[in-house]
């Protein structure tokens, strides 16, 4: 890059040449535009496009794909993954879209307990979802602790069964992402002219209906847009699952991510933990392109 | 009423949410943890696990701090290297007026659509081959790969705050591209940059499967690795992996909190401007 801005320098010639205001560049300017892209543009050449396209070609042999579907556990993973990310998702976006509603009040403990709120989200993933995982564990996890001597009830064995491991992940998941997206929301609220709600009010629309005919709607755009990223962000979650069940029960709750992996690295089949990946290409293209064309259409951001 | 109702929600989740944070502080305050016991209470205060970490005094600690400051060299990095390559790009795409720019935009979100766990078995071969097998830098140039579009999305639209005329004026005064990015806009992007430099490291210490698949000594290891190993063994001190548990957590807290403000200006101004 040095090296680039060099030349830029000796071609660059009396700057008041140029008319500004002009619609294109042209010129030195045009290499400048070379060198602000040139890091972006290597890295996603060599740690991104090569990658991927050595992933495609990994996993391109229809051969691994009629081995996955023989693979007994091939197809509850997959569904796995759907309830997983379906679920998690939208109670996700749908709880920060209400608790947002809660945090809008101007009082002084709300907006302290906001503050308290978005610790999941600064924590790391791995001591959170360790402490999940040890919350649940038998007898003497913190959670059938106070069923016990709170409520006198004698808790299960969280990972002993396929629902409440799955839900376990679903529950951990929920609590590691829905500050942030509560935080967006929230944001997103904020920028709600009062004056809209000040004409809703004159019509009548308060409480439910105000959220349903007025907030909702202004906000439709932005959830589809969250939702949507979420989704695709999820899909490729490997630490949830990886450390609150592990699998448990005998590696009944994994999800794509960590099957693919294991397939990958522990059963030393790359190809094989490629195309496992790649088998939910079918409803991440979709999603990625309605996304990117939402973004596109409103300008509006994330 | 309603105010009795907004308070037992407040109370919910104070409760939802402090309940894995307060079980992380009772885990390490064991004292023994072989024997745990269903405490709802840390039965007395016992630093005896906080003191085995300062002293690097069990053999999964032996290179705590070594590998903590591996862990805080690969976030700085990432932090550094995603906020450069971010407002470089997005100063290239999105202040010089440069006709299809929005293509480019378009590309780098699409890393959006890839799962990252899809891209690691790929991204663990190709690292071999650039014989960066076992470096931080493999780690480090993952991070700054899932960063970057994020950042680039929230500097395009941060940068629409600033004038243009900016620009103009400061062609006339013969101000070089080069000048205008160093001179102009980084200096008017500074709360984008905090809240995005904040995002990139508060994701890379919160990486774990790119960490697990590229580093394999205990030299090059980060924390959260060597957390992992902890799960190897079935003896293994829970109350001392607690502990480090909290110890590798409290970086990341402190730059959320010290951040705050930076953060929630710059990530939902770029966010929500509708």
């Amino acid at each position: 890059m040095s090296g680039a801005s060099q030349s830029l320098e000796i071609g660059r010639v009396s700057p008041a040449r140029r008319p500004f205001r002009f619609g294109t560049p042209r010129g030195s300017e045009r290499a400048w535009i070379g060198a602000f892209l040139i890091p972006y543009g290597a890295v996603f050449v060599a740690f991104l496009a090569y990658p991927v396209a050595f992933g495609l070609w990994m996993g391109s042999s229809p051969a691994l794909y009629g081995h996955l579907a023989r693979d007994p556990k091939f197809l509850p993973t997959v569904v796995n993954t759907l309830v997983y990310v379906g679920i998690g998702v939208n109670v996700t976006m749908f709880g920060a879209l209400l608790l947002s509603g809660y945090f809008l009040d101007k009082s002084r403990w709300i907006k302290a307990l906001l503050v308290l709120f978005m610790l999941p989200w600064a924590l790391p993933a791995i001591p959170a979802f360790v402490s999940w995982h040890w919350m649940l564990i038998s007898h003497h996890g913190l959670v059938n602790s106070l069923l016990d001597q709170v409520f006198d009830i004698e808790g299960p064995i969280w990972f002993n069964e396929y629902w409440l491991a799955l839900g376990a992940n679903i529950v951990a998941t929920i609590w590691k992402w829905m500050p942030f997206w509560t935080l967006i929301f929230l944001a997103g609220r904020m920028a709600i002219p009062q004056d809209i709600y000040d004409a809703a009010d004159v019509d009548g629309a308060v409480g439910i209906s105000r959220f349903a005919y007025v907030t909702f709607p202004l906000l439709g755009n932005l959830y589809l847009i969250c939702t949507l990223l979420s989704t695709l962000w999820l899909i490729g979650d490997f630490t949830t699952v990886n450390f609150v069940s592990n699998g448990a029960p005998a590696r009944m709750t994994e999800v794509l991510a960590t099957y693919g992996t294991h397939l990958a690295f522990q059963s030393g089949d790359p190809p094989l933990g490629a195309a496992a990946m790649l088998s939910l290409l079918p409803l991440m293209i979709p999603l990625a392109i309605l996304l990117i064309r939402k973004i596109r259409a409103d300008e509006l951001q994330l | 009423m309603k105010r009795l109702g907004k308070i037992a929600l407040g109370v919910g989740l104070v409760v939802w949410t402090i309940m894995p944070i307060y079980n992380m502080i009772l885990v390490a305050l064991d004292d023994d943890a072989a024997e745990y016991s269903g405490h709802l209470w840390p039965s007395e205060m016992n630093f005896e696990s906080f003191r085995v970490i300062w002293t690097q005094d069990y053999w999964y600690l032996e290179h705590f701090w070594h590998q903590f400051g591996n862990s805080c060299f690969m976030g700085f990095m990432t932090m550094v290297l995603t906020v450069a390559i971010g407002s470089l790009a997005s100063f290239g795409l999105g202040r010089m007026r440069l006709r299809h720019g929005w293509v480019l935009g378009h590309v780098a979100l699409l890393t959006y659509a890839l799962p990252a766990s899809f891209l690691a078995i790929p991204f663990v071969h190709i690292m071999h081959r650039y014989g960066l097998s076992d470096s931080l830098w493999s780690v480090i140039a993952s991070q700054t790969m899932f960063a970057t579009p994020y950042a680039i999305l929230i500097f395009q639209q941060y940068g629409r705050l600033i004038p243009l005329e900016l620009d103009d004026a400061a062609r006339v005064d013969g101000a070089s591209p080069g000048q205008m990015y160093w001179r102009i806009y980084l200096p008017l992007m500074a709360p984008a940059l905090v809240a995005v430099g904040t995002y990139a490291l508060l994701l890379a210490w919160n990486e774990y499967l790119y960490q697990f698949l590229l580093l394999s000594s205990p030299q090059s290891m980060t924390v959260a690795v060597a957390l992992d190993q902890f799960f190897d063994s079935d003896e293994a001190p829970w109350n001392y992996m607690m502990a480090t548990a909290i110890v590798y957590s409290l970086p990341p807290v402190a730059t959320y909190y010290a951040l705050r403000r930076y953060m929630v200006a710059g990530l939902t101004m770029g966010g929500v401007k509708g």
